[in-house]
């Protein structure tokens, strides 16, 4: 393995797992649930696809040939991260979460069926 | 807005194209074989699974579809970048709010990817569509339909719904015709 | 390098699994621990991928992937679960 892709991989990988762990913080760190939800559906999301890239470029210089196949999960999870965000949120209003004061707006939610 | 393809045969092109490039990504290989046979995976599963479908609008400016692709992955990355800041900066700085877009999309296919394309792009969760669908008689299509998102951090309400609307449903609109 | 840059990656990881355990264990409400354990099943793709750079074989893939489609309907299908009380209506 070259040194200048050896650098990038490395890279990559940092940066994915920052990401990772940037979503995570969030998870924990923010107030109420409508906060929590904005980590983990970008940050990680993005610190995947960064982790997959690294490993599609270890696994094309480690084999003869290019291997693309994972890129199929970083698109699997950014057609599917928005999907479970929102089925969340959707039920998260129906239970009625409450959300902290200086929340603007909240008379936009209606109630539902 | 058109819901027929071109062939009777083919009649979710781009679906088939995926199909495709699925089978070849999950083999790893493009040997002779495997072109065939996915080739004939992408013709044949979307005719048989034709009955099941509800009909939904084609793409019918491909070449904007791709260029808007690009600007969401794009506008993705720096999304990200200043969640990332947001979330590690001080809590008690940020303004949450809930903000209620209009929508000039009438189909259910734009509205999900509008809705997908927002909740993966800056600060923002989309939450709900209104009116609710039980709430309306059946089969009955609302005058004007709503999107509620949640905003991590509000600054100008305005300008936020200016910039989905511009950046991100105007070019759905050119890509669907509708 | 590589190795060591791995090695640092996985301890992320692992910290971001413990932080994801913690909201699971403490909540306060369902959809909060739902929301917990689908970031979890996301980071343990991540060290799933991770294990398999390390050891230098492509097998996990395959692993990963399943993890990813099972991991993305379960957390569906409870939350149509919560939302209408049946999951096939």
């Amino acid at each position: 393995m070259s040194e200048t892709s050896e650098w990038i991989i490395s890279i990559l990988i940092l940066i994915g797992g920052f990401f990772v762990l940037v979503g995570s913080i969030g998870l924990v760190k923010m107030p109420d649930f409508f906060m929590r939800l904005h980590g983990p559906t970008k940050a990680t999301t993005l610190g995947m696809a960064s982790l997959l890239t690294a490993a599609m470029i270890y696994f094309s210089q480690l084999q003869t040939g290019i291997s693309a196949k994972e890129i199929l999960i970083s698109i699997f999870l950014l057609l599917t991260a928005p999907i479970s965000g929102y089925m969340l949120i959707k039920s998260a209003i129906h239970h009625k979460l409450k959300s902290i004061e200086r929340t603007s707006g909240k008379d936009n939610i209606e109630d539902d069926v | 807005m058109r819901l027929e393809a071109r062939f009777s045969w083919l009649p979710t092109p781009f679906r088939s194209l995926m199909l495709f490039c699925v089978w070849l990504l999950l083999n790893n290989s493009v040997s002779p074989g495997h072109i065939l046979l996915g080739a004939i995976l992408a013709v044949v599963i979307p005719l048989a699974t034709q009955p099941f479908r509800t009909k939904q609008p084609l793409i019918l400016r491909p070449g904007l579809a791709i260029r808007h692709l690009f600007l969401v992955l794009y506008d993705i990355i720096t999304a990200n970048l200043q969640v990332a800041l947001l979330i590690l900066g001080p809590t008690k700085k940020l303004n949450p709010g809930f903000v209620k877009v209009p929508l000039d999309l009438s189909h259910s296919m734009p509205i999900t990817i509008l809705a997908s394309t927002v909740s993966l792009t800056p600060g923002t969760v989309s939450a709900e569509v209104y009116p609710w669908r039980e709430s309306l008689p059946n089969g009955d299509k609302p005058e004007k339909r709503f999107l509620l998102i949640h905003v991590l951090n509000l600054e100008d309400e305005e300008a936020l719904i200016t910039t989905i609307k511009q950046r991100y449903e105007a070019p759905l609109k050119e890509i669907f015709q509708c | 390098m590589l190795e060591t840059v791995i090695l640092i990656v996985f301890a992320m990881i692992g910290l971001s699994l413990l932080l994801n355990l913690w909201r699971l264990v403490v909540g306060p409400s369902i959809p909060d621990r739902i929301l917990a354990l689908d970031t979890m099943y996301i980071n343990s793709i991540a060290l799933i991928i991770l294990y398999g750079m390390n050891m230098g074989t492509g097998l996990y893939f395959e692993a990963a992937l399943l993890i990813a489609m099972l991991g993305f309907v379960s957390t569906v299908a409870v939350c149509k679960y919560l939302l209408r009380g049946d999951i096939i209506e």
